[in-house]
């Protein structure tokens, strides 16, 4: 015993002594404010999770409420106590989200494979439901029992009233019906009157109280018919039934498929490995597409950087001359672009663009078809950007400038270089030292420009044989028009594009970011 | 210097341009788009009185909204990102390189094409917490601060860069706290980026229109950007311009004053976060 004491101590001696903090009012008072959110946020989002009966939700919330009110009760981990606010959200909302993207690139999800293989099976049969030859047709009277709304269903033979819910049918006892064959009003139920009915009319063809042999649905909202699947899921061998066809499950396409090899419309989720991929590289239809959408793309972020920067950078350089007047006046009329709302100013060009009433046709007493023509389309949105980005170029360059010494290019041109010769050997390395990470950015940034596209011409004019792809159209505003556009949704399809179009942009940005480096090497 | 002063008159000219056609559309009585010349012909209020008495367009609550939602968002993320830098700038931990890349590289993915994932998520929050939901500012502004590390957390780190360690060193010496030092030392030496990160950030988050239009369906909760585009959407486009322009003009306010407030930082700010970008 004696001796553990001694090797303790011998360890406390040997450690190197750190200054023992004070407890203030401060630290007090954060770690007390850390324990309050720990708890106010468990108090909040605990319940729902309860009552939804999301187990495993709720071992998340506390385990990770639990480690971050431990992460700022000790003296540990200081980086870390840093970075998680920002981390938090950061995994929530923007890594899961992409991180499930790219896992459906690997699925067919879209319009006819959204949910598991019951629901497909559940929709098939529920859609195919006919009304039976020779059944009933019931009145129907729509009621509510509490908030869930229920048929009260007339046998017009009988005059007997049945209470109609997603369960099944039920004799009803003491309701009231009256001369129309309307139920006037029933124990316990709150009869609707017929426009609370209509404005429940989703709800009301959405009900089907199953009986025996079929379902009874609602045909209108006065009369309501008993029907039967004309569609049956067979489980022994995996197939649907009915029509004189048989339609079997295959895993691979996510569908039924008869012998034929049609296949009903309702399908299913599956994994389709690369399928989605190799479509992109493979179908003609699409690779033909690409490759060109994908050469707009580069011209048009290539472009509007270009642009901007020439623009902006060259109006900095000429403000910058030392016997300048007037650049508090031109330095406001420059920047006021930047402090339009961007959104609104897209669709004021768009409109200036008119062929018919536009701004710029009647300025220059033309009669062009500006977003009409391919090629004015695309000039038109580069002007637009180039409006729209220039000035920021301008303040960026502009703070830039303030950083070159005069003297350096004082002394170039003592040594005779023409002041282009100066610009190009001495300020523009200087300056693009300061800005190529900002080119990068914005290049990255124009290359997936979804709104100066989608509010302008909206990827348009089209040609006539592929409503599909317009001459203005980049690659996000392509795959968002797949992904949701009329053609009914392709979300597994989008996001394989999504990962094609990631995989560009950030090679691109990788190569030129090794580049700045070398390039800073030799100028700084 | 004659053909200096030409040079920049004409591209003043093409800059100032649009947004004088705006300003004539706004005053303009008719306030139609085919009506519209680009110096007005006639001048009133009508558009604006128009606007705010309008039935259809609750713009004054959109203006709140969107107002609201910025100044809100942009502070949050001001904060979040500027503790991330000051642990990528001052710290060294393992995983620093790999996330300071993996920064870049999650902001290059094209966000809004995970509009579905983001969709199913806030269905799901909507019927667990109907106030972080859709068409609750709230719930956007969540959205938004997802994306609240990334550009702005490089920009600050570089600026933080050439804030000189022996500052924090002397203080530390001084007996001072990490929470010490970034409270005290480092928050007031870098209000230039600061203040240029607010408004990039109050900027975007005012233009934003996507993802506010996938989640503001109600009228009353829509932002100026998803309320104003409906406004001149479909059969309204012609008869509703003057407002819309009108709309354009109260929308740049929040901004130009924003950029007043921060405008003595904004130049220094740009370049020094620039240079080590």
């Amino acid at each position: 015993m004696q001796s553990s004491v001694d090797v303790r101590e011998a360890a406390r001696a040997s450690a190197p002594v750190r200054p023992r903090r004070e407890i203030t009012t401060a630290f007090l008072v954060s770690r007390i404010a850390v324990l309050a959110v720990a708890a106010a946020i468990l108090v909040y989002a605990v319940p729902p999770l309860i009552a939804a009966g999301s187990w495993v939700s709720l071992a998340l919330l506390c385990a990770a409420t639990a480690a971050i009110a431990s992460l700022y009760l000790t003296r540990r981990f200081i980086p870390a106590k840093y970075l998680i606010p920002g981390t938090v959200f950061l995994i929530a909302f923007q890594v899961f989200p992409v991180v499930y993207t790219v896992t459906t690139a690997f699925t067919n999800f879209g319009d006819g494979h959204r949910g598991d293989k019951a629901a497909a099976i559940t929709a098939i049969e529920t859609g195919s439901v006919r009304q039976a030859p020779g059944s009933p047709e019931y009145g129907l009277t729509v009621a509510l029992r509490g908030e869930e709304l229920v048929f009260l269903l007339v046998d017009p033979a009988t005059k007997q009233v049945s209470l109609g819910t997603s369960k099944g049918l039920t004799p009803l006892a003491g309701a009231e019906v009256g001369v129309t064959g309307k139920v006037l009003r029933a124990p316990g139920l709150t009869v609707l009157k017929a426009p609370e009915a209509a404005a429940r009319a989703q709800q009301v063809s959405a009900l089907a109280v199953p009986t025996g042999s079929g379902v009874i649905k609602a045909n209108g909202l006065s009369r309501a018919v008993e029907g039967r699947a004309t569609l049956v899921y067979d489980a022994a061998c995996d197939c649907v039934r009915g029509n004189g066809d048989t339609w079997t499950a295959d895993e691979d396409q996510g569908y039924f498929v008869n012998a034929k090899g049609e296949h009903l419309a309702q399908g299913w989720q599956v994994g389709v490995g690369l399928d989605n991929f190799a479509r992109v590289l493979t179908d003609p239809t699409i690779s033909g597409y690409f490759v060109g959408v994908l050469g707009w793309n580069v011209v048009f972020a290539l472009g509007s950087v270009l642009g901007t920067f020439a623009l902006g950078m060259s109006m900095a350089l000429t403000l910058h001359h030392p016997r300048m007047r007037g650049t508090r006046f031109y330095r406001i009329a420059l920047i006021l672009p930047y402090a339009m709302p961007s959104f609104a100013m897209l669709l004021v060009w768009r409109d200036m663009f008119n062929r018919d009433f536009g701004l710029i046709n009647q300025l220059l007493g033309a009669n062009v078809d500006w977003l009409g023509e391919p090629m004015t389309a695309r000039f038109g949105v580069i002007l637009v950007n180039l409006w729209l980005g220039f000035p920021y170029m301008f303040l960026v360059t502009t703070g830039a400038l303030q950083a070159i010494p005069r003297e350096l290019t004082e002394a170039a041109s003592i040594d005779g270089a023409t002041p282009w010769k100066a610009f190009r050997r001495v300020t523009l390395p200087l300056l693009l030292v300061a800005l190529t990470p900002l080119l990068i950015s914005s290049f990255a940034y124009n290359f997936n420009n979804f709104n100066a596209i989608a509010l302008t011409t909206d990827g348009g004019p089209f040609p006539a044989e592929s409503p599909q792809v317009g001459s203005t159209d980049l690659l996000i505003t392509y795959t968002f028009r797949l992904a949701f556009g009329a053609g009914g949704a392709q979300f597994g399809f989008a996001a394989a594009i999504s990962v094609f179009i990631f995989t560009i942009v950030a090679v691109v940005s990788a190569v030129a970011f090794r580049r700045t480096r070398k390039q800073e090497e030799v100028y700084a | 210097m004659a053909l200096r002063h030409l040079f920049v008159l004409a591209v003043c000219a093409f800059a100032v341009f649009p947004i004088l056609f705006v300003v004539s559309a706004a005053i303009n009585p008719l306030g139609t788009l085919a009506s519209t010349d680009l110096l007005p012909n006639g001048a009133s209020a009508g558009n604006f009185a128009n606007l705010f008495g309008s039935d259809t367009y609750p713009f004054a609550r959109w203006f709140f909204n969107s107002v609201f939602i910025a100044l809100v968002a942009s502070f949050a993320s001001l904060l979040l990102s500027m503790f991330a830098a000051y642990a990528f700038s001052r710290m060294r931990f393992a995983g620093r390189r790999v996330g300071l890349l993996a920064l870049l590289l999650i902001q290059m993915f094209p966000q809004f094409l995970a509009i579905v994932t983001i969709f199913m998520i806030f269905t799901r929050v909507t019927e667990l917490y109907p106030a972080f939901g859709f068409n609750t500012v709230w719930g956007l502004m969540l959205l938004y601060l997802g994306g609240a590390l990334g550009v702005n957390t490089w920009l600050m780190k570089g600026f933080l860069d050439t804030v000189p360690k022996e500052l924090d060193e002397a203080a530390t010496v001084d007996g001072a706290t990490h929470a010490q030092i970034f409270w005290r030392v480092i928050m007031p030496l870098v209000t230039p980026i600061l203040a240029v990160t607010a408004l990039l950030a109050f900027i975007g988050t005012m233009s934003e229109f996507l993802m506010a239009n996938v989640f503001l369906r109600d009228p009353e909760s829509k932002t100026l950007a998803v309320g104003m585009y409906g406004m001149i959407a479909g059969d309204h486009r012609n008869a509703n311009f003057g407002m819309f322009a009108a709309a354009t003009l109260l929308t740049a306010v929040p901004t130009v004053g924003v950029f007043l407030w921060l405008q003595k930082y904004i130049v220094s700010g740009l370049t020094a976060g620039a240079v080590k970008g």
